[in-house]
Order: C-alpha cells, then sequence, then structure tokens
C-alpha cells in the first residue's frame, strides 16, 4: 500500500523475477490437478524415459498443453491489455475493444458452421487466426494511418459489434440446435482439452505478437504526456498504433483461436500491477503479461476443483472472478480520489 | 541552431491558422510568440516542432527538411513542450522528467551518466528538486507545469518550443521561469515561448513574433510593438514604462475604433 500511497512502485527486476516464479509454481500446480489421479513425477520419469505408458500420456497429451496454453494464452490477454490501455490512455480498454477477439471467436465459428472443422483438427484454430487478421485489417481500413485514439476506439467497438452480430447470426441460423450449443460453449473459453498440436499452432504467432507488443514500451511511455508531446520524442504514432494492433491480434487472434474468448483477464491484470511498476506504461508490459498467466493458471485450476458438472467454462470464472475483483479496484481508486 | 520558416500556411477545413508565415529562430535568442486568442501561435510552434503538416511551405533546420534531419535527430535538436499539462498517467515526477531523455536513449537500455545528470539539471532548474517523489497528479496547476518545463529542459536541445510556459505559474514562479527561460537563451539554446503575458513579454523576450490572424503583423526587439500594432493586433492600449534597463509594456483598455477605417 505505501507503494501506491508514494507511487514509487517496487524494484523492477525482483518484481519481474517474483511474477514469473509465482508463474512457474502456478504452471507446475496446474500439472498436478486433474481428474484423473496421476503420479506427477512418476509420469514425468516415464515421460523422458520415453516410456508411453497412461500417467505419461495424460501428462504429455492433457495435462502439459492445458498448462502451457493456459500460460501462453494468459500472457498474451495481460500483455495485450496493457498496452492496449497505453496506446489509447484508457484503463477501460482490453484486447476486445479493437475488435480482434472478436474477429477470433467469428472466424473460429465460421469454420465450425461450415463443417470444416470436422475436416482437419486445425480448422479452428486456423478460422481463428484469419477472423481475427481480417478484423485487423479490417480495423485499419475504417482507421487509416493518420487517424486519432478515439477513432481507433470507435472503430475498434464497430469492428467488434459487427463481428459479435455476425455469431449471432450464425446460431440464429443454426441447422440444429447441437451446433448452436456447441457454439456457444466453445464461446465461453475453455483450456479443457486442448491439444500439443494446437499450441504448437498458436506459439509462433503468439511471439510474434509479443515481440511487436513488448517493443513497444518506449513508446507508450512517452504517450503517458500526450501524443503531441510522444511525437516530439520522436516516436512515429502512426507506425505505433500499426504494430500494436498488428501485435494484439497475432497474440490474441492465436489465444482465441485455440481457447475461446476469455473475458476480464485483459482488463484486470494492468490495474492489478499498475501501482507496482509506479503507474509506469512500459513497464507494465512485462509485468501484466505474467500477472495474466497467473491469473488464468489459477482460474484454470479453480474450475477443475469446483465440483461441478459440466465443467464451469474458463470465460465463466474469470468473469466471476474479475468483476468484483475489478469493482473493489473501482473503489480503492475511488477512496484514493 | 537556426530554423527558417518560409510561407507556412495551414488549413483546417476553410480557415487558414496559417495564412503565410515567415519567421527566423536562432539558438542563443528568447523569442516571445505573441498574439490575440486563435492567431495561430500554437499551430506555428506545433509545425517548427515538426508536429502539424502544412499545406503549403516549409520549415528547414540548418538547412534541412525535417524528413532530411530525421525523426530522431529533430526530437534531440528541438524539445517541444504542449500547451495542456496533461499526464494520463499519474507518474512520479522524476520518471516524468526522465522521459525527455528517451530521444538520446537506446530503446531497452538502463540511462546513461549523461541521461542522470540531465534530469538532475532539469529538475534543479525548474525548481521541482523537492517534489521528484511525487505523483504528478497530486501537484497543483502550478508545480506540474514546472515539472513539465522540467521534461522538456532534460532533452537539451538546441531549440525549446514551449506553449504558454508560464501561463499556470504564480507571479514569483512566472518571474523565475522567465530568468530561466532567459538564462536558457544566453547559454545558447534558442527558446520560443508562446506568451499572453504581455509584460513578460516585453520585459524578458530579445525579441517578439506577433501573430494576428495567421499573419506575422511585427517581428522585432520589443519596442517592435508598437501602439499601432497593439490596436491592429489585440484591439487594446497600453502603458509603457521602463525600470532598469528593461522595458515593459501594460495592457490598459480597448482601443478606440479608429475613425480613419
Amino acid at each position: 500500500m505505501s507503494a501506491r500511497a508514494t507511487g514509487a512502485g517496487v524494484r523492477y527486476g525482483p518484481l519481474v523475477a517474483a511474477l514469473a516464479a509465482l508463474a512457474l509454481a502456478v504452471a507446475l500446480v496446474s500439472l498436478m490437478v486433474g481428474y484423473a489421479r496421476l503420479d506427477v513425477p512418476a509420469a514425468l520419469a516415464d515421460a523422458f524415459a520415453g516410456r508411453s505408458t497412461a500417467a505419461a500420456v495424460v501428462l504429455e497429451q492433457i495435462r502439459l498443453p492445458r498448462a502451457a496454453l493456459g500460460a501462453t494464452v494468459g500472457f498474451s490477454l495481460g500483455l495485450a491489455g496493457a498496452a492496449l490501455q497505453g496506446l489509447l490512455r484508457n484503463p477501460l480498454a482490453d484486447p476486445g475493444v479493437i475488435g480482434v477477439s472478436g474477429g477470433a471467436a467469428l472466424g473460429a465459428v465460421v469454420v465450425f458452421y461450415s463443417g470444416l472443422a470436422g475436416a482437419f483438427a486445425l480448422a479452428m484454430p486456423l478460422g481463428g487466426v484469419a477472423g481475427a487478421v481480417v478484423a485487423a485489417l479490417l480495423l485499419y481500413a475504417l482507421v487509416g494511418r493518420g487517424a486519432g485514439t478515439m477513432t481507433l476506439i470507435l472503430a475498434g467497438v464497430t469492428v467488434n459489434s459487427f463481428a459479435g452480430a455476425l455469431t449471432a447470426l450464425a446460431l440464429n441460423l443454426s441447422p440444429n440446435p447441437y451446433a448452436a450449443y456447441e457454439i456457444m460453449f466453445w464461446l465461453m473459453g475453455s483450456l479443457a482439452d486442448r491439444s500439443l498440436p494446437q499450441l504448437w499452432l498458436a506459439l509462433p504467432l503468439t511471439i510474434a505478437g509479443w515481440a511487436l507488443l513488448l517493443a513497444s514500451a518506449p513508446a507508450l511511455d512517452a504517450l503517458t504526456l500526450g501524443e503531441d508531446t510522444a511525437a516530439s520524442l520522436g516516436f512515429d504514432l502512426g507506425r505505433l498504433r500499426a504494430q500494436l494492433v498488428a501485435g494484439a491480434a497475432l497474440a490474441v487472434g492465436a489465444a482465441v483461436a485455440v481457447t475461446g474468448a476469455i473475458g476480464f483477464v485483459g482488463l484486470v491484470a494492468p490495474h492489478l500491477l499498475r501501482p507496482l511498476v509506479g503507474n509506469r506504461p512500459g513497464r507494465l508490459l512485462l509485468v501484466s503479461g505474467l500477472g495474466g498467466a497467473i491469473i488464468l493458471l489459477i482460474a484454470d485450476i479453480a474450475v477443475r476443483l469446483i465440483p461441478v458438472h459440466p465443467e464451469l467454462k474458463l470465460g465463466v470464472a474469470t468473469a466471476l472472478i474479475g468483476a468484483p475483483l475489478l469493482y473493489s479496484l473501482i473503489d480503492r481508486m475511488r477512496k484514493e480520489a | 541552431m537556426r530554423i527558417e520558416a518560409r510561407g507556412l500556411v495551414v488549413r483546417f477545413g476553410a480557415r487558414a491558422a496559417l495564412a503565410g508565415v515567415d519567421c527566423d529562430l536562432v539558438s542563443g535568442e528568447l523569442v516571445g510568440l505573441i498574439g490575440p486568442n486563435g492567431a495561430g501561435k500554437s499551430t506555428l510552434l506545433r509545425v517548427l516542432a515538426g508536429l502539424q503538416r502544412v499545406d503549403a511551405g516549409e520549415a528547414r533546420y540548418d538547412g534541412l527538411s525535417a524528413a532530411e534531419l530525421g525523426r530522431t535527430a529533430l526530437a534531440r535538436r528541438v524539445a517541444y513542450l504542449a500547451q495542456s499539462g496533461l499526464s494520463h498517467w499519474p507518474l512520479r515526477v522524476d520518471h516524468v522528467v526522465g522521459l525527455g531523455r528517451l530521444p538520446h536513449r537506446r530503446p531497452f537500455s538502463p540511462p546513461s551518466a549523461a541521461d542522470r545528470a540531465a534530469v538532475e539539471a532539469a529538475l534543479a532548474a525548474a525548481e521541482v528538486v523537492e517534489l521528484r517523489g511525487r505523483p504528478i497528479g497530486t501537484l497543483s496547476g502550478g508545480e506540474r507545469a514546472r515539472a513539465l518545463l522540467a521534461r522538456a529542459l532534460a532533452v537539451e536541445a538546441e531549440m525549446l518550443l514551449a506553449d504558454e510556459p508560464v501561463a499556470a505559474l504564480d507571479p514569483l514562479h512566472q518571474l523565475r521561469a522567465m530568468t530561466l527561460l532567459r538564462a536558457g537563451a544566453r547559454n545558447g539554446a534558442g527558446v520560443v515561448a508562446v506568451l499572453h503575458d504581455l509584460t513578460l513579454a516585453t520585459r524578458f523576450c530579445d525579441r517578439l513574433i506577433v501573430l494576428a490572424e495567421g499573419r506575422v503583423v511585427a517581428d522585432g526587439p520589443p519596442s517592435a510593438l508598437t501602439d499601432a500594432v497593439l490596436a491592429e493586433a489585440y484591439g487594446v492600449t497600453a502603458l509603457r514604462g521602463e525600470r532598469d534597463g528593461e522595458p515593459f509594456v501594460v495592457p490598459w483598455r480597448a482601443a478606440e475604433p479608429n475613425p480613419g477605417n
């Protein structure tokens, strides 16, 4: 609390190390938690020895993709949320605000709806990535290079609403209730039953997106004092906007394509961690990514421990945890103001 | 450094904010950019800082266009202090001032000894050393204006373009800030400041550029601000005086409409 009161934040290096260690620890817990009883050390030993025992298969094919996807998707959401809040200088921004998550969801739904999903396993994630890219291109076509922040927000809301309407249209025209049910459940977001090939598909795009987002740190710091001041410090704001839209489209698009829409992580992670970096938007990026990974992994552990069947969807759990958390943050901000 | 602006025209829709402006600015001079509201002062400053597209004309920096000079070189050599004192996030004052070093730093490398020294010097010059640990959102308007002035000083540019740097300050800090800007000019940096206070402008500036309706109506030493120029640009008459060799002007009342017109 004292760090928040003085605005000083805490030391950056130790903070990053502590969050990385915590993320790793939560990922290990995630490996150990599941519906099947699993002797994790024995399964690890089997896996490294190349013995395809049942335990090793559960670990490699079920637990490992789930934990790894939880960490990467959470990192993408936290990082993209922090980057977009910095770009738009608006604490309400999240990856949804520029429309790429809506586009990714629509892309996956179109693939499912068209029956391509049955043709090969990676069709839905590929459709999701394609949807995110189309949404980003559409956004860029609407906004153009020179436009300001407000235009970007309004265009993002337009793209997101349009993608949402088309997704609803697909549900509306769904030929059978079972398909609509499948689409609705997929849209709620989940890490269950994802495979290593899906992780390998998402990972290169995700890492490219991370690189674009993390590289924007100095420009986001400069933007604290407004667009004119940032430009006078040598930053090309048109390029920055393109870089962040592309980075968010790649990282969040790939994430949504594999896991469905998971809300609140991109909104809450930056808020929770901003005081710890003295409100500096550049330093918030990596920290918020790690925070997003931790939050998502914890939420995914929670949905497996809560004895509710069918399993709570991850997007439902993050919203259930995230909304009260966000309210408590707002309440605290109001009291400090 | 020498900035030469020729034939600058900037239109916002049908209205010409700048309607053909020529001016020369050189290091070592404190220039007051004055004129009534809407005269084009801020637009001219933004053009000179490379922030505003022009519809005609060009500003050249030691003979080079902004494109030839390059974004980073321009950012190192020309500092800009915006009129709005906004900070979107409540950063600590010394972190805000440190942003002025971004043009000099390689991305993701820690600040150098020169960067740290420049920040310390800027904090001291703008008299915000004791505020360095405070979040900028907790400062008063005048304190924030001084912190942002320190941010611009930290660039250590050859030319400082400041949009109303003293408007929010109390009289003591106005006098100190003007003294500071004049000292900066004496030390070799060029300073162009948009000013509304004609008394400060005439007293401290080496040269005044008077804008009205997007045109330069006078450009010269403070004595160039004649009664005729004041009447034309501002529609006011003024009292004049001199103390310790420094002339000054105090706006007094609205000018009578000229019967000759």
